[in-house]
């Protein structure tokens, strides 16, 4: 009996201590516990110093080559942060929060550390994707002619980060006098000895090389990438195996974006933390932005992560052709991810997670601005034109599919169509989207998707003006 | 029902739109180029073509650049060297390509065909790559290929009689923010207007060529109203760097 009753005390002892975790666990989700060693978080971003401006000459106006490079603070204390060791560096750039520039946006330090395994004989190699393709984009460009000691740099340290032996850097053709500028830069690292044997007398041999492309947007992709630079048709491949494991010559290799590479010199001078002090939580750090189109003065632009995009148009471009009013809608990221109306454009945030949230993305974070000029349906059919010549030609759903995009869309420019087709279209857009090995098949899917979630009256209203004039035709020849 | 009774009573024009619709048995249009080989006097098998010594001493840097076992990494730096000196790639460059890295002839047509950037046919001494894609578009792109057509008196695609100037539209040629571009060989022609598109053909035609890049007085990609950033000296070595460096 005794005993009986003590286990009925201990039920109830645990009965109470289980709802009192209970009632913890609520209180928690009601009200955060206020920390005061955690400062409060910024809410306004954008206005960025020049001081804090990673990339001081993109507009070309001081010299590229290694004097005026030196001159500006780069290869300042190289020795120093190589001999740091790979995971000094990989952790600094975990803690600045970098994410790839290229447009997946995948946490950079993470991303180089999958590097870090045992040695198994092979070489291993970092390869630079300097194939700037996307339309809207033009940042890589002025990198690689304004400032390419940054990137040569770059390569080094990434290169250092992940005991590359080598980088390559791939260029698309019809950059030519960028990458001359490009292999000055290499040429001068070289014979300072800033790169090669024994790189800035680190005791570390490290070598870069350039790759010039032939034309082709895909090659953008990381594994057609590989396979353009082991002399095939830039063919994406299957992964896994992913490029860390089976890369470039069959070797462990690391695919990053010029961008993401060139500012990790002076995110390892200035500390992680610096660069992490700018933007929103996880979308930390400075960003290149190409304004185009129906801007007063396009131009391309560092900015600080998470500015508003009306205030990156209105101080840096001019504003909208016209005043904010005669907006249209505006492209984000590049011309893979979705158009945004006006009426969202008035207040989103120019970063990753913000621009994810209304269905959109950052991609490249290159600005396409159209006002109320624009013939939106002829500018989102030319981009499907435009996915269906870089279509790579491998996968069903993208090869056909493109060109049924294309082919649809250049009716419903002029109207000449049935308004169910337009749920035709967004589900042979589904069709496409995820059913292929590489991301050109989603690229091609989006701007389509978007237009039909945002702009659908216009293609109703132009498919009924074209029923009315047919009709009005038809009545006057009868 | 009422659709198909309009487009049997359209207009012309319509119709042709309309035809857009039909499935067709189109060859696969992935280039704007044909892709097979088709014999002539100055493309067959037969026509000489070897490398310049000087090209060769190039080739022999470009292949030290690859592991030695990857020879067939070079294909396109040597296709464009062999390009660059032929002026367009005909089949005998792709077969002095193929026996220079030793792969089987086919593994170079092939990367060949698939790169937009390798003339399979010879073209003019200047070569106009006007970039028509939206955000070149959205500037008057279109404007811009309808002052060369008429100003050269050619078509897209085609040469003009004296050789000198072929015109193809390509896509994005990555420097939207100085839209629109006309790339003419290597260089880019940014910021073009009608008036300047012409300015710039004339001084080809001429052959005192303009400097290239914007012509519309802008330095690179800055805001032409004035620099809104980077106005000042750049810092110096050692700014903001952590002291436990």
């Amino acid at each position: 009996m005794a005993m009986l009753q003590s286990t009925k005390a201990l039920l109830t002892s645990t009965r109470s201590s289980s709802l009192a975790a209970k009632t913890a666990i609520r209180a928690f989700a009601t009200a955060a516990p206020v920390n005061p060693a955690i400062p409060p978080a910024r809410t306004t971003f954008g206005n960025l110093s020049d001081e804090d401006r990673i990339f001081t000459n993109i507009y070309s106006r001081h010299d590229f080559r290694l004097k005026g490079a030196l001159k500006r603070g780069d290869w300042y204390k190289t020795k120093e942060i190589l001999l740091k060791g790979h995971d000094w560096i990989l952790n600094e750039m975990k803690e600045s929060g970098l994410r790839g520039r290229g447009g997946a946006g995948f946490p950079s330090g993470l991303k180089w550390s999958f590097m870090n395994k045992p040695s198994d004989g092979r070489p291993r190699y970092l390869v630079v994707n300097a194939d700037e393709g996307e339309p809207g984009t033009c940042k890589d460009r002025e990198i690689m002619r304004g400032d390419p000691h940054k990137l040569v740099e770059g390569c080094l340290v990434a290169g250092r980060a992940m005991n590359a032996n080598a980088a390559y850097i791939y260029i698309r053709g019809e950059f030519y006098n960028e990458a001359s500028n490009l292999q000055i830069a290499i040429d001068e690292a070289y014979k300072n000895g800033l790169i090669g044997k024994n790189a800035c007398g680190s005791g570390y041999d490290f070598d870069i090389y350039i790759h010039r492309g032939g034309g082709a947007y895909i090659c953008g992709e990381e594994t057609a990438l590989i396979e353009s630079i082991e002399g095939k048709a830039g063919k994406p491949r299957l992964k896994p195996p992913f490029p860390a494991d089976v890369g470039l010559f069959g070797c462990p290799t690391t695919v990053a974006n010029v961008e993401t590479v060139a500012v990790a010199p002076t995110i390892l001078r200035r500390g992680g933390k610096w660069f992490a002090g700018f933007g929103r939580p996880r979308n930390s750090g400075t960003k290149l932005f190409c304004i185009s189109g129906h801007v007063n003065n396009p131009c391309t632009v560092e900015e600080e992560m998470s500015i508003p995009l009306k205030e990156l148009i209105d101080r840096h471009c001019g504003g909208v052709k016209g005043g904010w009013d005669n907006l249209l809608g505006i492209i984000p990221g590049g011309s893979s991810v979705p158009v945004l109306p006006r009426e969202i454009c008035d207040d989103v945030l120019m970063d990753f997670d913000a621009l994810r949230d209304v269905q959109s993305g950052l991609g490249t974070a290159a600005v396409i601005v159209m006002d109320k000029s624009t013939d939106i349906v002829q500018a989102i059919s030319r981009l499907s034109a435009f996915y269906k010549h870089e279509s790579c030609g491998q996968c069903t759903p993208c090869r056909e599919g493109t060109s049924w995009l294309a082919n649809m869309m250049t009716r419903f420019e002029a109207g000449l169509a049935r308004p169910r087709e337009i749920d035709m279209i967004e589900e042979l857009s589904r069709e496409i989207e995820g059913h292929t090995i590489c991301a050109l098949g989603d690229a091609a899917a989006w701007p389509v998707q978007g237009l039909i979630r945002h702009f659908r009256p216009e293609l109703e209203a132009r498919m009924a003006q074209f029923r009315q004039e047919t009709q009005a035709q038809a009545q006057a020849s009868a | 029902m009422l659709g198909r009774s309009l487009l049997k009573q359209a207009t012309p024009a319509i119709r042709s739109v309309a035809a857009k619709r039909t499935i067709s048995s189109s060859r696969i249009a992935l280039s704007d180029k044909l892709f097979v080989h088709r014999d002539t006097p100055d493309n067959n098998v037969n026509v000489r073509f070897e490398f310049t010594p000087e090209n060769l001493e190039r080739a022999k840097e470009i292949m030290a650049k690859y592991p030695p076992q990857y020879k067939k990494a070079a294909i396109m730096p040597l296709l464009d060297l062999g390009q660059r000196q032929l002026g367009w790639t005909s089949l005998p460059v792709m077969n002095a390509v193929a026996k220079m890295v030793e792969v089987p002839p086919m593994r170079v047509y092939e990367v060949a065909t698939f790169y937009t950037m390798y003339n399979r046919e010879p073209v003019g001494k200047y070569f106009l790559q006007l970039c028509t894609t939206t955000p070149c578009q959205l500037c008057g792109s279109t404007e811009i290929l309808k002052t060369i057509e008429s100003h050269l008196g050619i078509k897209v695609g085609e040469t003009t009689k004296d050789g000198k100037f072929t015109l193809v539209e390509v896509e994005c040629a990555g420097a939207c923010v100085n839209a629109p571009v006309l790339a003419v060989n290597d260089d880019y022609y940014e910021d073009l207007t009608p008036e300047t598109t012409i300015k710039v053909l004339d001084s080809f035609k001429t052959g005192k060529p303009l400097n290239a890049g914007p012509q519309s007085g802008r330095h690179t990609c800055e805001p032409k109203g004035g620099l809104t950033s980077l106005t000042g000296e750049p810092t110096g070595p050692g700014f903001g760097v952590r002291p436990d460096l």
